[in-house]
C-alpha cells in the first residue's frame, strides 16, 4: 500500500528515497507543494470574493442585466453544464484511487470465483485512462463555458467578475491540463513497461496531485456558482 | 519517525469504500445544486452557510478517504494542514477587512 513505500522501506524491489525523518522526501516534497498550492488557490479565491458584486457592468454571474442601449444580458453562470462538469471531476477521483489500487494490487494473484469487477481492479490502465479522460472531457466543459461566456459579451476585460473569474477558473484549467498529461504519460509508461507495485509511490504523487484539483474545484464550484 | 506499514492504522480502505465516498461526494453535490433552485432555500439566511458546510464535508472526505491523510504520517498531515489553516485564515482576513463579512 502507499504507506509501504512513504516509509521508504526497502521490499527487494522499490527504490527508496529515505530522508532523516524516515519518509520518502518525493512524498514530503508532493504534500508540501500541495501546500503551497493551497495559498496560491487562497489568494485567488481572496481576490473573487474581495470584488464579489463590485462590478460597474454587466454581464453579472447570477442576475439578468440591460447596458445604456437596452441589451439585456441574462446571468451569465450555467449551473447544469458546470454540475455535469464537477460531477465528472468526482468521478475521476474515484477512478484514479482505483488506478493507484490497481497498481498496488499488481501481480497478486486473482481469487479463482473473480468477477468481472475484481478483474476490473486490478488494471491499472484501465483506470488511468478513464481518469484521464473525465479530465480531458472537465477541460471541454470549462472550453465550452469559457466560449460562451464571451460569445454572452463576458472576456477578463469586461468586468471584475470577468477578471477575477477567467483567472480563477483559468489558473485552476492550467492545473487539470498539467494533470491530463501527467495521466497520459504514466499511462504511456505503463503501456509500454508496465507499472507495478514498485512504481506506487509514483502513482501515488500523480494522485495526490489530481486529487487537490479536484478539491480546489469542489470550493470554486461552491463559491462561484452556487452562492449568490 | 519510521513506521510499520503493517500496522492497523495504514490499512487502507478498499474498492467497495472507494465506491461508497463516491456515493456520498455524489449526493452531496445533488443536494447543493437541487438547494440552488429553490427560491425559499436560497433566501434564508442558512442557504450560504449550508453550502459551505457541504463544501466542506466534501472537500475532508476527498482529502481523507481519495488521497489517504486519515491513514497517513502525521507530517503529511502537518504539511497540508498548516498551509491550508493559514490560506483559510488569510481569506477570513481579507474579506473582514474588505468589509465582505463582519463581526
Amino acid at each position: 500500500m502507499a504507506s509501504h513505500a512513504i516509509a521508504g522501506h526497502d521490499d527487494g524491489h522499490a527504490h527508496t528515497h529515505h530522508t532523516t525523518t524516515g519518509l520518502d522526501h518525493r512524498k514530503i516534497a508532493i504534500w508540501a507543494f500541495i501546500g503551497s498550492e493551497c495559498m496560491l488557490f487562497a489568494s485567488l479565491i481572496s481576490t473573487y470574493l474581495i470584488y464579489k458584486g463590485k462590478s460597474l457592468v454587466g454581464p453579472y454571474p447570477h442576475t439578468e442585466y440591460t447596458d445604456a442601449a437596452g441589451k439585456v444580458f441574462p446571468a451569465i453562470l450555467d449551473i447544469p453544464v458546470t454540475s455535469a462538469s464537477t460531477f465528472v471531476l468526482l468521478m475521476s477521483s474515484l477512478a484514479m484511487v482505483l488506478a493507484l489500487q490497481a497498481v498496488q494490487l499488481k501481480g497478486t494473484p486473482l481469487p479463482a470465483n473473480a468477477g468481472w469487477w475484481t478483474r476490473a481492479q486490478r488494471s491499472s490502465q484501465l483506470w488511468l485512462f478513464t481518469t484521464a479522460l473525465l479530465g480531458a472531457t472537465f477541460l471541454g466543459f470549462q472550453a465550452y463555458e469559457f466560449t460562451a461566456f464571451v460569445r454572452e459579451g463576458l472576456t477578463i476585460k469586461t468586468n471584475l467578475f470577468g477578471s477575477t473569474f477567467f483567472t480563477l477558473t483559468g489558473f485552476h484549467g492550467a492545473h487539470v491540463t498539467v494533470g491530463v498529461l501527467w495521466l497520459f504519460s504514466l499511462l504511456w509508461i505503463d503501456r509500454t513497461r508496465g507499472l507495478g507495485p514498485k512504481d506506487e509511490l509514483v502513482v501515488d504523487i500523480a494522485a495526490l496531485y489530481w486529487h487537490f484539483v479536484d478539491v480546489v474545484w469542489i470550493v470554486i464550484f461552491t463559491l462561484i456558482y452556487l452562492i449568490q | 519517525m519510521a513506521h510499520d506499514p503493517k500496522s492497523p492504522a495504514h490499512a487502507h480502505p478498499t474498492g467497495a469504500t472507494y465506491l461508497k465516498v463516491a456515493v456520498i461526494l455524489t449526493v452531496i453535490t445533488i443536494v447543493e445544486v437541487w438547494a440552488y433552485y429553490i427560491p425559499a432555500l436560497v433566501a434564508s439566511p442558512l442557504f450560504n452557510p449550508s453550502l459551505i458546510l457541504m463544501s466542506a464535508a466534501k472537500f475532508a472526505i476527498v482529502v481523507l478517504f481519495y488521497m489517504h491523510l486519515k491513514y497517513d504520517h502525521k507530517l503529511f498531515k502537518a504539511l497540508f494542514t498548516g498551509p491550508l489553516i493559514i490560506a483559510g485564515a488569510t481569506i477570513l482576513a481579507l474579506l473582514f477587512l474588505f468589509a465582505k463579512i463582519s463581526l
